[in-house]
C-alpha cells in the first residue's frame, strides 16, 4: 500500500484508540489504557494542542527544582593562586600535594553533583505532566550534544540543560544563537581556544555539519571562515564573555556572503540556507516519526521537505510545525505506527508510565540505561546518540527485557528470589474497566495498549493459553506473568 | 626460542553452509537460528565468508586507572628513578632481570610475565603514548578507545575495524562488563556486553518457572515461524536480534558452564579470561573479546596495592595461555593489554603517584615478537616532570589491525600510522 505523504490533518473521525496510543508514545512516553482512552475522547486537535502547548499545563506540583551548587568547582582565588605559584617555585611538595588532594576532592564533589543531576532529570521525565517537553529536551540534548565526560563541570551542564528547556518548543533560531554562547558547548567544542591568531575550527565545523546544515552543504573554506567569525566567543566563571582582543575583525566570506561577521552573523547566515530547515526537520523526523536506519526513504524525504517549508514559513518556531506533524495523515500511516525502536529512556519511562509500575530504585534504572547505551548528560559524542537499530544488540535486548521484569516485580535478576510478596504493584488496575474479563479479553486489551502494531495470532494465542492455565481466573499472579511475557516480546521494543 | 607456528587459516566446517546453498532465499541468520534451535551447540552464528582469516581472535585487556609503568618495567639502572621515588622505587635486587636489557627489570610480582617473555609468548612495548597527553582518566581513555584526540564522532577503533571485517556478525565482539566499551562502537552498533553469563538471558523465567516454556514458544519458535512474513523493517530487525540473542545466550551459557581444563587463579581478571577461554573453546564466532581490571589509580600507599595488581594481571595472563594451550587454541589468540596513561615520575607525599603520561603496553601469544621492545623513556629529558613517549599507541593498533585482524588500519584509525614491529614477521594476513 502506498505510504501517505500528506501533512494535511487526519480527519477527527478517524482518530481512534490506536492513534491516541501512537500519539502518546511518540509525543510522550506512552500511558495507561485509561489515559489513552482519555486522549482519544478529547479528539485529535485538542489532544495535540494540549501536548504541544505544554506551557499551559501546571507542573509545579510534580517537579522538585534541582539542587545545584553553582560554585562547586570555583576557580582558585587570587590568594590560592599565589600560594600555588610559590609552592611551585620553591618545589614545596607538601603544599603541592595538599592542593592536589583538594583539587581531586573538588572533582569528586562535582562528579557526585553530575550524578545527582542525572537522577533529577530522570525523576522529572518519569513524573512530568508535560511529556513532550521532556521529549524535546532529549532531542535537543542529543542534537546540540555536549557531555559531562568532556566538559567536566556539572553546573555548566545544568546551565545548558536549562537553556535547551527554555527553547524546547520555541524557536530553533533562538536556540542556535544561544548555543554559541553556552559555556558548556564552548568548552565541549574548544571555542574558548578559538583565537584570531590560532583559530580552532571545532565549533564552526559542528555548527554546519551536525547542528544546522548537514554534510555536503558547505566547504572546508566555509569552516575556516566561520571559525574566524566565532573567535572571542568564550566564557569566564560560568558566564559567556565576548573577548574583543581575541576576535578576528577582518572580512570573512561564508557561503557566498562577505562581511566583518561575528558568531551571531555566522548563525544567521546558516539559518538562511535552504539546507537548514531541511536538516532540522530531518532530525525532528528521526526523533518523532521514523528511525531511517537504512536510508532516507523517498516518502520520508517528501515529508521532510514539506515540514521544512512549514518551519521556514513559521520562522523556525517549532510548536506550529509540531502541531502540523502530530495531526498529519503521514504521522498516522500504518508504516509509521510501530516503526520506531524505543530508546532506553522511552523503554523505561514508558514501562513505568504505561503499566503504572512503581519507579523502583532510580539508580538501578540509570545503571541499566547505561548498559543499554544511554546515559543522560553523557551522549557518546558531539553527534549525539545514533538511535534506531544502534540501541539493540543481543545483550542490550536482554537488559531491556530484564529491566521491564524489574519494574514489574521489583526483583533484580540473580539477586532476589521470586516470591508473590513484596511486588508492590497492582496490575489489576489495568483491567479494572474491562466489562468482561476472560483470558482473551485481557490479552487483547493489554496487547492493544502496550504493543504498537500487531502481534501474530499464534503468539497471541500462546498468551491466552497461559492466562487460561489456572481455570481462566484473572489473578494478580497471572497478570504479572502476562506482563512479563508481553514486555519480553520483540514487538515491545517498538513504538 | 620456541618454534613459531605457521599461521594458516583454519578450515571451518559449517553445517549451516550446506543449507544456505540448498535454500538460497532463506536469510543466513534463519538457517543458523533454525538449526541452532534444534541443537544450539553445533552451528556457528554466522556463515563463513571467504578471504577473511576468521579464526584469528584478539583479546584486549584494559588496565583502568593509569598503571604506574615505572614500577612495572623498572629502570633500576637510572639514578634519577631512585631520586624521584625515595620511598616507592623498586630496589634493584628485587627486580626480575630481563635478558639483553641492561639496567631494566620487571617488578618482582611479574614472574609469570617474565617467563612468558622468555618462552616467546609475551612482549612489553616500552614508552607508549601519544602527543599532547591528557591526564584525565576519561579523556585519555576515550583517546585510547577512539584513537583520536577529540572523541571523534563516537566510533571506536575496534568497532570501525569490525565494520570492515565482520559486517554481518552480530556477535563479532564480546565485552565482559556492564557496558559495551566505546572502542567497540561501530556503524553497526557495539559489542555484546554482559557482566556474567547468567545475566545474558531473560530473568523472568527465574521468577516464575511456568513462564519459561511460554516464553520460549513465543520468542523462539513463534518469532521464527513469522519472521519471513514481517514487513515492518524495524520489527524484523528486532525479531532477528531476538533470535540471535536466544541462540547466543544458549551457547555462551553452555560454554561458560564447562569447567576449564587447567587451573585459574582467583581474581576478577582471571575469572573474565576463564570465561573468554571457554567461549573460544566453544567456537563462538567472536573475533574480539574485551576484558578489564581496575584499581591502577594509585594516588596513595601504592607499593603494596600496585604489586598485588601486577601479580594478578601476570598470573591471569599465564593461566589464560595455559588454558588456551591445553585447548590447542593458543595460536589463534593474540592479547593486548593497555592502560590510559602512566604516572608521574616523582612520587607524591602520600606514598603514591599522580597521573602521568607514557607507559608500557603488553602483548601475549605465540605470534608476538617476544621480549622487551623499544627503548625505555628517558628520565632526564622530561616534559614538565612527565615521561615523553617513544611509540604512538596507534602504531601498535595499526599492526594489530592490519597484520592480525586483516582490517584496513587507516580506515579504522582515521589516518595512516607506521606499523610497530610487535608481531612475528611471519604473521601476515
Amino acid at each position: 500500500m502506498a505510504i501517505n505523504t500528506s501533512l494535511a490533518a487526519l480527519d477527527e473521525k478517524y482518530f481512534d484508540f490506536a492513534h491516541a496510543r501512537h500519539l502518546l508514545n511518540r509525543a510522550g512516553f506512552g500511558g495507561t489504557p485509561a489515559q489513552i482512552e482519555a486522549l482519544r475522547d478529547m479528539g485529535l486537535n485538542r489532544a495535540v494542542d494540549l501536548l504541544v502547548d505544554f506551557q499551559k499545563i501546571d507542573d509545579s506540583q510534580h517537579l522538585p527544582a534541582a539542587k545545584i551548587n553553582a560554585d562547586i568547582l570555583k576557580p582558585p582565588t587570587k590568594e590560592q593562586r599565589r600560594e600555588i605559584r610559590q609552592a611551585r617555585r620553591s618545589n614545596d611538595q607538601a603544599v603541592l600535594d595538599r592542593l592536589e588532594v583538594m583539587r581531586r576532592q573538588q572533582r569528586q564533589g562535582d562528579r557526585r553533583q553530575s550524578e545527582d543531576l542525572g537522577r533529577w532529570w530522570m525523576a522529572r521525565i518519569i513524573s512530568t505532566p508535560r511529556p513532550l517537553e521532556e521529549k524535546l529536551v532529549l532531542l535537543w540534548h542529543s542534537h546540540f550534544a555536549s557531555n559531562y565526560r568532556t566538559v567536566r563541570d556539572s553546573f555548566l551542564m545544568y546551565r545548558q540543560h536549562m537553556l535547551i528547556r527554555k527553547y524546547a518548543n520555541g524557536s530553533f533560531a533562538k536556540l542556535a544563537h544561544a548555543m554559541i554562547r553556552d559555556p558548556a558547548m564552548i568548552r565541549f567544542l574548544d571555542n574558548h581556544n578559538n583565537h584570531k591568531r590560532k583559530p580552532n575550527e571545532n565549533l564552526a565545523r559542528e555548527l554546519m555539519e551536525l547542528f544546522m546544515l548537514g554534510e555536503g552543504n558547505y566547504t572546508e573554506q566555509d569552516i575556516k571562515q566561520g571559525a574566524r567569525a566565532l573567535t572571542g566567543y568564550t566564557f569566564h566563571d560560568n558566564e559567556f564573555v565576548f573577548r574583543q582582543q581575541m576576535h578576528d575583525n577582518g572580512s570573512k566570506s561564508i557561503l557566498g556572503q562577505k562581511g566583518n561577521f561575528d558568531g551571531d552573523d555566522f548563525v544567521d547566515i546558516l539559518l538562511k540556507q535552504p539546507a537548514c530547515p531541511r536538516f532540522v526537520c530531518y532530525k525532528l523526523y528521526r526523533h518523532f516519526v521514523g528511525d531511517l536506519d537504512e536510508q532516507v526513504t523517498p516518502s520520508a524525504r517528501k515529508i521532510i521537505f514539506k515540514m521544512a517549508r512549514v518551519l521556514a514559513a513559521k520562522r523556525y518556531r517549532l510548536s506550529p510545525l509540531l502541531k502540523t506533524l502530530f495531526k498529519s495523515r503521514h504521522f498516522y500511516d500504518p508504516s509509521v505506527m510501530a516503526g520506531k525502536i524505543k530508546s532506553p529512556v522511552q523503554l523505561i519511562v514508558g514501562t513505568v508510565r504505561a503499566l503504572g509500575t512503581p519507579t523502583r530504585n532510580l539508580d538501578v534504572l540509570i545503571d541499566a540505561m547505561s548498559s543499554m547505551g544511554q546515559r543522560l548528560f553523557n551522549p557518546p559524542s558531539v553527534a549525539g546518540w545514533p538511535g534506531g537499530r544502534n540501541w539493540i544488540n543481543t545483550s542490550t535486548l536482554f537488559v531491556r527485557q530484564n529491566m521491564a521484569t524489574y519494574l514489574i516485580t521489583g526483583k533484580l535478576p540473580y539477586r532476589d528470589g521470586w516470591s508473590q510478596r513484596d511486588v508492590e504493584y497492582e496490575p489489576m488496575a489495568l483491567v479494572a474497566e474491562l466489562p468482561k474479563r476472560t483470558p482473551e479479553t485481557v490479552v487483547d486489551h493489554l496487547l492493544s495498549s502496550f504493543v504498537a502494531g500487531s502481534v501474530a495470532v499464534q503468539r497471541r494465542d500462546q498468551l491466552v493459553t497461559f492466562m487460561g492455565e489456572r481455570g481462566g481466573r484473572i489473578t494478580e499472579e497471572r497478570m504479572i506473568g502476562l506482563l512479563l511475557m508481553i514486555t519480553a516480546m520483540p514487538e515491545y521494543q517498538l513504538c | 626460542m620456541t618454534d613459531k607456528p605457521v599461521f594458516t587459516r583454519r578450515e571451518f566446517v559449517h553445517t549451516g553452509l550446506a543449507i544456505v546453498s540448498t535454500v538460497p532465499t532463506m536469510p543466513a541468520f534463519l538457517q543458523n537460528s533454525a538449526l541452532a534451535i534444534a541443537d544450539p551447540a553445533d552451528v556457528p552464528l554466522t556463515a563463513s565468508r571467504p578471504g577473511v582469516p576468521e579464526d584469528r581472535i584478539l583479546v584486549v585487556i584494559q588496565l583502568s586507572g593509569g598503571n604506574d609503568g615505572l614500577n612495572t618495567v623498572v629502570p633500576y639502572g637510572m639514578r634519577q628513578y631512585y631520586d624521584a621515588r625515595p620511598m616507592l622505587a623498586v630496589r634493584e635486587r628485587d627486580t626480575l632481570a630481563i635478558a639483553r636489557a641492561d639496567g631494566i627489570g620487571l617488578h618482582p610480582r611479574l614472574a609469570p610475565l617474565k617467563e612468558m617473555m622468555e618462552s616467546g609468548m609475551a612482549n612489553v612495548v616500552q614508552g607508549v603514548g601519544y602527543p599532547n597527553p591528557n591526564r584525565s582518566h576519561f579523556a585519555s581513555m576515550d583517546i585510547y578507545h577512539t584513537a583520536s584526540a577529540g572523541s571523534g564522532k563516537g566510533y571506536g577503533w575496534l568497532g570501525r575495524a569490525l565494520d570492515q571485517v565482520e559486517p554481518d556478525n552480530s556477535t563479532a565482539m564480546i565485552s565482559i562488563g556492564k557496558e559495551a566499551p566505546l572502542a567497540s562502537k561501530g556503524k553497526r552498533g557495539s559489542a555484546v556486553a554482559f557482566e556474567n553469563a547468567n545475566l545474558f538471558r531473560w530473568a523472568g523465567a527465574d521468577l516464575n518457572s511456568t513462564l519459561s516454556s511460554h516464553y520460549n514458544k513465543i520468542n523462539r519458535a513463534g518469532v521464527l515461524s513469522e519472521l519471513a512474513g514481517v514487513e515492518n523493517e524495524q520489527a524484523a530487525f528486532v525479531m532477528r536480534t531476538a533470535l540471535d540473542a536466544q541462540l547466543a545466550s544458549d551457547r555462551v551459557r553452555a560454554a561458560v558452564a564447562k569447567a576449564p581444563l587447567t587451573p585459574f587463579p582467583q581474581g576478577s581478571l582471571a575469572g573474565q579470561l576463564r570465561m573468554v577461554a571457554s567461549m573460544i573453546r566453544a567456537e563462538l564466532p567472536t573475533r574480539v573479546y574485551y576484558v578489564g581490571m581496575g584499581g591502577f589509580d594509585t594516588h596513595g600507599n601504592q607499593a603494596r596495592s600496585h604489586g598485588n595488581l601486577l601479580g594478578q594481571f601476570a598470573a591471569a595472563m599465564k593461566a589464560f595461555y595455559g588454558e588456551l594451550k591445553a585447548m590447542g587454541q593458543q595460536n589463534r589468540v593474540l592479547s593486548l593489554a593497555f592502560s590510559e596513561f602512566g604516572r608521574r615520575v616523582t612520587q607524591n607525599a602520600s606514598q603514591g603517584t599522580d597521573h602521568g603520561t607514557a607507559g608500557p603496553m603488553y602483548m601475549f601469544g605465540p605470534m608476538v615478537r617476544p621480549g622487551l621492545l623499544g627503548n625505555h623513556p628517558s628520565l632526564t629529558k622530561l616534559d614538565r616532570g612527565d615521561l615523553i613517549y617513544n611509540v604512538d599507541f596507534r602504531c601498535v593498533y595499526t599492526t594489530v589491525l592490519s597484520q592480525w585482524l586483516g582490517a584496513d588500519a587507516k580506515k579504522a584509525l582515521g589516518r595512516a600510522f607506521k606499523p610497530a614491529a610487535v608481531l612475528d614477521r611471519k604473521v601476515t594476513t
